[in-house]
Formats: structure tokens, sequence, C-alpha cells
């Protein structure tokens, strides 16, 4: 009823209207129609024929799934294999066992029994695997407990744990730095640590390596630029990663230096402390610990479990504010099953050995691997040493590059082949040197530990004196 | 929810087909139904699945008998009255954190960073904040036992309304429904317990080295050999995690110039490898063949958005079941697009290795494909195999070439020897070769658990997605207070169940999930179906519309 008196009151109305209202709603219909059809130019994407289309998925060649497949004596094709345990001699199926200066146990936890038993009581009562994610049903206890250690080791607040050492380092540092950030760091950092930065999407600003000037000209750079655009600036948060001691050259960052430029320009601080762990300052606590810094100058500690720990996984830790953000925003915590609970209660009695017998383990490695840096740095001059001498990581580089990288990869390689013949087992530094973003030149990476002798350390320095020799001549 | 295919035209505006129905339409069309464009493979006639051809070459599909496969069907949809409270109901929690922010803004300011950016900005730490803060007590649950049949929680309170959990030191006994312990091989006692225990005692817990340099021990290479020979490929190369698998080598395998068609509900380790490879990824609705083959044809057809270049190569991405969907994915047409526009397909089997085929081989077992058909299998050890790690097999190429160009292989510690050997203990028991036929008991357990289950739920009158040889099995709730409730009441109850809400769902899309495991019993199914059926009485999440046959489920 109400709708047909509407309509035929409207048509009254439009009937009564007088012209000049006619032509005004004529002129907005065909506005309406314009609008309408003013998208409908006809667009300049060519149309295609079905058949043509045919044709042209017909021509596509894709590139094969693998464009170079690699020789079948590619030196990574052809790995050596451990028989047992790896430990401080190992066998690599030579015969006889060989002192091992290659892996990154620096104190040597892994071999003792009581860390092997913790492992075993948590095999019994939790078994290997831990069938889910942290969120869902996949946190034990041991979880916990070793979170809680960690954090109270290094006098933080909180610990977040990963289950892979590549993706702690991988996945901390894009939780917090977003796209339109900036992240200042040293141009010699690890390859998770660069993969962070590329996960991240900020801008990356590379230092040189330990160079605290070139660090603070770009800072100042910085200053200047957000000096012009002070909105930009108040959004842009920044961020400094760098490592305590580089494993890529085997050198101390300056921290204290470091910690300054923090304050000055208002840096976040990640230090990258896999090297460290356990292995630094009087309560060998790491960087902070031996530079006598407090804790809140840096906002977060990374570390593999993958080193003095003698383990598998990562942890980070720092104040409860930054650390709980990883709980929600670390893909590889949220998205990635928890650690096997035994690889975990490892590491809970690694902490115990270190708050007891930390220091004294300390002072020993650093004994030998200031007695190590000694004996390599008089090996003859074809080869030269880097890193510092407390470092348990040292790099030695032909002095004379041929220039060409594989070259002078297979001449490292050969000596080490020559050193295992003569009973120590090292490692040519593995690299992918076309995703690296500055390659570090080939070495061969020396790990010291606290267990060698001085008979050992001769014996190492005859055997790469007299490999080198043999190799070049 | 994307139905893979539509139904059959007889059915009309039939939102969904009740269980006779759907067995029925899938008996007589299938999956993959009369597709006329179905090139060099028919999978299945009149119900009964025929041996697929490939290339002239006669593949058996497993055992011979007639098997009914997945039934793509699509899933029942969120009717408007419930959308809409939904919406209401995020709406309700934000609005009342946005009052409280107004009169008491957070108090979370961070210590020694004065005059810094702050560190977050924006809406998700308010959502943290305000939503997820009152619900957190449903994740991030302590056990304290073997994430097994039954499981341990660690009783937890909160004394200041969900900011911070404390433990209360008591122990709740459970079913567990929540771990994805999928041919219950997450035991502490039993050969895989002991082989690890001896493993640890000769060769360590951890080697401290890639793989290149001195990580690479016996049973890697023991491993590496059992995994080519389990999945029938010429090589397969393995990871000490799961996540970094795919993060780790997609990067190797693709570059800038590469096209990449991934599902959207593909996991997060995917999505991140995806992006670090630089290629450039076009995303398909979820499992959806024929979305996949439009963007594919006209992405290869117009080349390169910016270059206009032809492409380097493309590749499909896609899972073999969505953990949060309980979808199979749709294997046999995504192998013919595949071959037909010569692009590559990369499947992740991490929930379906193990769970699904006649002989655990994953999804492609279970489609009795040739496994040279996929180019990539990737898997982790996670899930049926309790252990940890994942895998990527192939041809020996390709291994040769990640050994070569992998991140994991060159930075990556190697895996743990007591992981590496629980996994091959529980991969030989699968395979039979432990001299006993404990491995086919439990795949078959699995599968008639799934089955029974899910009938089960479905009849209750619960919408239960994903297909119905999956043990994922999400049943769908909709409001964010039913999923915490849900969790809560099933706890009381006894029961262990994993919520998910946004943002790991759509908002219209929050649900509880049932991982099913060979280590529980007809009983257990029985107890758990009981109190879900009750708890949902109790907060009205019976939202299946569809009729109901009444008659009993047969285990």
């Amino acid at each position: 009823m109400t709708t047909k008196w509407n309509v035929y009151e409207s048509f009254q109305a439009l009937l009564q209207a007088g012209p000049y209202h006619l032509a005004l709603e004529g002129v907005l219909i065909l506005c309406i129609i314009w609008l309408f059809t003013a998208k409908k130019k006809p667009s300049r994407l060519i149309r295609l024929t079905k058949k043509e289309e045919e044709d042209l998925i017909a021509e596509w060649i894709p590139e094969p799934l693998v464009p170079n497949p690699p020789e079948a004596d590619h030196p990574s094709l052809n790995t050596r294999t451990v028989y047992g345990k790896v430990g401080r001699y190992i066998d690599l199926g030579t015969g006889e066992k060989v002192l091992n200066l290659g892996t990154h146990s620096y104190l040597n936890l892994g071999e003792r029994p009581e860390v092997e038993e913790a492992a075993l009581q948590c095999l019994h009562k939790y078994g290997v695997g831990s069938c889910g994610p942290r969120g869902f049903y996949g946190t034990t206890q041991v979880h916990l407990e070793l979170e809680d250690r960690l954090a109270a080791y290094f006098n933080c607040e909180m610990g977040v744990l990963y289950s892979y050492g590549f993706s702690t380092i991988a996945s901390a540092i894009p939780a917090y730095s977003k796209s339109g950030d900036i992240i200042y760091a040293d141009e010699m950092v690890n390859f998770p640590i660069q993969k962070g930065l590329h996960a991240s999407r900020s801008r990356i600003v590379f230092f040189r390596h330990n160079d605290v000037e070139h660090l603070e000209e770009l800072l100042k750079e910085q200053v200047i630029l957000d000096k012009k655009d002070p909105k930009k600036a108040n959004a842009t948060r920044k961020f400094m990663v760098v490592e305590s001691i580089y494993m890529n050259t085997g050198k101390m960052c300056p921290l204290p230096e470091l910690v300054k430029l923090r304050q000055k320009y208002k840096l976040r601080l990640f230090i990258d402390e896999s090297i460290t762990f356990g292995t630094l300052g009087e309560n060998c606590r790491g960087i902070t610990d031996y530079f006598n810094i407090p804790m809140k100058e840096v906002d977060m500690i990374m570390a593999t479990l993958e080193t003095t720990a003698a383990s598998t996984g990562g942890f980070c830790v720092g104040t409860k504010f930054v650390i709980d953000h990883q709980r929600l925003s670390g893909l590889g915590y949220c998205f990635s099953a928890s650690l096997p609970p035994m690889l975990a209660a490892s590491v809970i009695k690694v902490i115990d050995i270190l708050e007891t017998e930390g220091p004294a383990l300390m002072q020993e490695l650093h004994d030998k691997c200031r007695q190590l840096h000694v004996a390599l740095s008089t090996l003859p001059d074809k080869v030269e040493l880097s890193g510092d001498d407390i470092s348990p990581v040292k790099h030695l580089r032909l002095k004379e590059s041929t220039g060409v990288r594989e070259e002078d990869e297979a001449i490292l390689r050969k000596i080490v082949e020559k050193a295992e013949k003569y009973g120590i087992a090292l490692t040519v530094a593995a690299y992918l040197r076309d995703q690296e973003a500055l390659p570090p030149p080939p070495s061969i990476r020396v790990t010291a530990n606290k267990d060698l002798t001085k008979e050992e350390i001769s014996k190492a320095f005859k055997a790469l004196q007299q490999a080198i020799d043999d190799v070049i001549e | 929810m994307v139905a893979h295919t539509e139904l059959p035209a007889q059915v009309p505006n039939e939102k969904i087909l009740n269980q006779d129905q759907i067995a029925r339409c899938s008996d007589a069309k299938s999956f993959g139904h009369a597709r006329p464009d179905i090139e060099d493979a028919v999978y299945v006639q009149n119900g009964a699945a025929i041996p697929i051809q490939n290339g002239g070459k006669v593949i058996p599909v497993a055992d011979g008998k007639p098997e009914r496969k997945a039934r793509h069907h699509k899933e029942e949809e969120c009717s408007l009255f419930v959308a809409f409270f939904t919406f209401v109901s995020y709406g309700v929690l934000l609005l009342v954190g946005y009052i409280k922010e107004f009169f008491n803004p957070p108090s979370t300011k961070e210590k020694n960073r004065e005059g810094y950016v702050p560190l977050y900005i924006g809406f998700e730490s308010f959502y943290t904040r305000n939503v997820y803060r009152r619900i957190q007590d449903c994740w991030n649950r302590a056990i304290c036992s073997v994430p097994g049949a039954y499981i341990d929680l660690l009783e937890r309170y909160s004394p200041d309304y969900g900011w911070t959990m404390k433990l209360t030191g008591k122990v709740i006994k459970c079913i567990n429904v929540g771990s994805y312990n999928y041919l219950g091989f997450a035991e502490n006692v039993g050969q895989c317990h002991d082989d690890s225990e001896k493993a640890l005692k000769q060769h360590g817990i951890s080697s401290c080295s890639p793989r290149l340099e001195l990580g690479t021990g016996t049973l890697h290479r023991q491993l590496e050999t059992l995994v080519s020979e389990f999945l029938g490929v010429e090589d397969a190369i393995t990871f000490g995690m799961g996540y970094a698998t795919n993060v780790l080598n997609l990067p190797s395998l693709l570059g800038p110039g590469c096209l990449v068609l991934s599902d959207e509900f593909n996991h997060a380790s995917l999505i991140l490898g995806l992006r670090l490879s630089g290629a450039t990824v076009k995303v398909f609705r979820h499992n959806d063949s024929e979305d996949l083959e439009r963007k594919l044809r006209e992405a290869i057809i117009l080349g390169h958005p910016r270059t206009r270049r032809p492409w380097k190569k493309a590749m499909i991405v896609v899972e073999g079941i969505y953990s949060m969907e309980g979808t199979i994915c749709d294997l046999p047409n995504f192998i013919r697009i595949k071959k037909k526009y010569k692009t590559y397909l990369y499947v992740d089997e991490a929930h379906s290795i193990g769970a699904l085929g006649p002989n655990g081989g994953g999804v492609v077992d279970y489609y009795g494909v040739d496994p040279k058909e996929v180019d990539i299998q990737m898997g982790t050890f996670t899930k049926s195999f309790g252990a940890a790690g994942g895998y990527i097999a192939g041809s020996k190429e390709l291994i040769n070439h990640l050994r070569v160009h992998s991140h994991a292989q060159t930075y990556g510690v190697s895996m743990s020897p007591p992981v590496a050997q629980q996994i091959i203990t529980a991969m030989s028991t699968i395979m039979g070769r432990n001299g006993n036929d404990e491995g086919r008991r439990r795949i078959l357990q699995l599968s008639r658990n799934v089955k029974y289950f899910r009938q089960r739920l479905r009849q209750k009158g619960f919408i239960v997605y994903g297909h119905d040889d999956s043990p994922v099995v999400p049943m769908i709730l909709y409001l964010i207070p039913k999923i915490s409730m849900f969790v809560r009441e099933l706890t009381k109850r006894g029961v262990a169940g994993v919520g998910v809400g946004f943002p790991a769902t759509r908002i219209t899309g929050g649900r509880m999930r049932f991982c099913l495991s060979a280590a529980h019993t007809k009983e257990m199914l029985d107890k758990i179906l009981e109190e879900v059926d009750e708890v949902g009485h109790l907060c009205s999440a019976h939202y299946s519309s569809i009729p109901k046959s009444k008659e009993p489920i047969e285990w």
C-alpha cells in the first residue's frame, strides 16, 4: 500500500516539477552514466587468442631445476666422515685418531660424563622429540628451566630458547627491525646475522671491520639526514649488530667504544656471543663481563648452543620487555618444533659446570689460546695468522693469494689434507661465497680447546709447518 | 572456505552434502572428476582406483585394491549471523581495550632507553595486550612428560589477569590431542629410546661443526640413505631443524627472475624462504588447482611483470597436509599442471610424511604417484618420527646441488646423533625392517582412528574441516571466547587440545584442532568425543546445519 502511494506521489511530483528541474536531473543521470562507462576504456592489454597463448606456453623453455650441477669431485660432495664421537681426538677412518682442531667445543664440555648423563636422564623421561612447537604443548619443564637458568646466568630478566643456532640469530633480528628501520652492522658479521639482516627488510649499513671511527662517520651522516626529515627520523628505529668475537676473523669487537656510540646516537645494541658464551670474562659470562659493562647497556645478547654448550639450538637474553616479544614474533621460535628436551637438559648441566668451575676452565682455555697463538704466529711466512690471542677461533690465511678464490681454497685444502696425515684434523672455513655480503678471504679455521697440552700444540705446529712446506714451495 | 572442485550439478543450492551424499558423489565422480583436460592420467573411475599411467609406464596404485581417496567437498560456510557475532565479539574486545588504555595507558615503558624511538608500535602490541593476554593460558602450556597418548600438564595460574603465568606445582593428566605425534613414536620406552641411548653413548650429543666441516658422522650418512630408500628417490639430504630446511634451502633453489606459485595457507617457513630467495611469488587459493592453473598460465604468457622477459623457471610450492586446515593437497592435479606448464613441484610433507599413505610415505604414497613426479620432496622428522630436523629428497643432481649450496650445510650445525638414530629406528620400523609389523600396525591404527573420529565428530553436529583421511582435525568454533572456553573446559575434563584463532586463521575461522595419533585407542577417542560433545553443548558449538544419519559408526 504505502510503497504504491509513494511511487504515485513521486510520479506526481515529477510531473509538477519545472523543466529546469528535469534538465538538471537529466544532466546528473548523464554524469552517472559517464562515470560508469569512463572506466571501461579499452585497455591497452593485447588480447591473445587461445592458440597464441598455447604457442607461447609451448615456446617457453625453463631453466633446469639445477642449472649447473656440481662435479662429482666437488669438495663439498666429498666431506670427511667422523666415526664415533667428535671429541678431542676424532676418528676420520684413516686408522689412527687425529687431534681435533676444527670443531667448536672450546671447553670440551660435551665429553664430560655428567653432561651426557643429564641428557640420558632426560631421554628416559621425555623421549627424543617434543612433537610440537612451543605454543602447542612443545614446552617442557626442561625448556622453562633452561630459559630461567640462562637469564640468571647473564643477569638478565628473561631468556628465550630456539631449536637451531642459525635460526636463533636469523629470527631474533627481524623480530624487532622492520622495513624503514636502519641496522648498522660490521662488514664481517657471520652468515646467520646477514640472513637476519636480509629478512628484516631494513636498510643495512655496513661499517668497516671493527672500525669505530667509520661507524661514527656513518652515524653522523645519518644525523644530518635526520635533521632534514625529523618526522621520518622519529619513526626510524636504529640498531647495531656486532659479534663479540667474529667467527670470520677471530677478532674481538671494541665493545666499550660501541656502547658509547650506542648511548650517543640512541642505537639498540644486539651482540652475537656464540663464541664467547662461557669463554670470556671474570665469570665467563661473555664480552660484557670481560669489559665490565652492565647488562642494561646492551639490548639483547644472542648465542648458539653449538659451541661451548656442545648441544644444538640457541638463545637470546635481555629484559623482559625486549625478549618476551620474540615469543610471538620470533618466526623460528613460533613456527618450529621446540628443542628436543634432552639437548636442553645437557645445556643445563653445562651451565651448572660453568657456574662452579667456569673461571678456572676459562683461564685454562685462555692459556692454551695464547700458546697456540704464539705457536701459529711462528709458522712459515707463507701464511699469516688472524685473530686475537685469547680468541679460541683463529684463521690461517695465505700471505700471497693466487687471486682466485677457488685456487686459494684448493691450496688450503691440500694443507689440511697433509696436516691430517701428520695427525691433526683442521677445516677450511666453509663459505658460500656467492651468498656472503663480503666473502671473507679463504682460510683454515683453527679452534683451540682447553685440554690442549704443550706437546699437542707443538705437534700441531710441526704438522702445520710440514704441511705448508709440502704444499707451497 | 575454498572448494577444490565444484560439486556435481545435480545438487544445486546445497552448501554441503551430508556424509552419505559425499560418499556417493565421490564414488560416482571422484576427485579430479571427469575433467576434460586430464591428459595422461585418469585416476579413479566408478569408485575403483585404476593404475596411473605415467609415460607408458604403469604404476599400480598401492596394493591394487580399490581405495577411496580424499573427498574434496565444499567446507560448510560461516552463516552471516555467526560471522556478524564473531566480528562483534572482536569489536567488543578491542573497544574495551581502547577504553581501558585511554584511561589507563599501558605502563610497559622501557627502562634506560629514554628518548628512543619505541621498539614496538602499532596495532600488533595492542592486540597482544588486550586480546591475546586474556586467553594466554590456552597456549604455551608446559608439560612434564613424553608427549604421547597421555600428557602431564603443569597447572598454571595468573595472579594478574593474564599478564604473567605462574606454575602451581600441580600436574594434570590429559589425553593428548595437541602434539603432532601421528605414529606414536614419542616414547620413552621401546626400541627407539634404546637405540637413541646407545647412539648418544657412542656418538656424543653434538658435533659442534657444520656438515661441510667436521660435522658429518656415520649416522648422518646412514640416515640419508634410509630416507632416500623410504621415499623411493635417488638421494636425500637432512638438516638439524625442520623450519630451517625450508628457510635455508629455498634460496639456493630459486632466485630473482623465478616464478613461484604458492598456496595461500603455506607455512611461515615456506613464505620466509621464498621471500629470502628473491623470486616473484604469486599466491593461489587454497588447494585450488583451477585458480593455480589460471594464474600460472597468465604469468607464463605475460612473463616477468617488470622486465617482460620469460621466467627463468617456475615452481609450485604446496604442502602435503595443511596443519591448520586439515586438507590433503590435490597432488594429482598439481602434477598434471606441473607437466603441462613445465614447472617444478615442491611438496612440503611436514605433516603428511608417515601419517598418510598405506606405507606411511606421505601424500605421494597416498595417491600412489611416482615419487619422481614430485621434483622436490621436503619433510620434517618432528612429527611422525618423534624426533627433530628435516629432509629434502629428489634427484641426485638436486641433492648434490644442495650439498654444495645449502645454507644449513655450510653454516648450521649437523643433526645431533641420538636424534638421527631415533629417526633411523622409527623409519626402519615403518618400513618393516625391524622384523615385525609394528610399523604397519601403527599406520593402520592411525588411519582407522582418523576415519572414526572425524565421522563421529561430524555426526555430533560439529563443523569439521579437511579431508576424511587427514589426521589433523580442525573443528570450527568461530568466536574467540568459545575457543578459550573449549580449551579450558577440555583440560578440566582431561583432554589437551589446541585452540587457534586470529591471526593464525582468518577472523571467522577460530577453531579447535585435534591431532590424532596411532597411540590413541578407541576408548580414548570415545572419551574425547564425549567431552567435546558436552562442552559443545555448554557453549552451543554444534554449528553444522546439515542433516546427520543416526547410524552408528564403527571404528
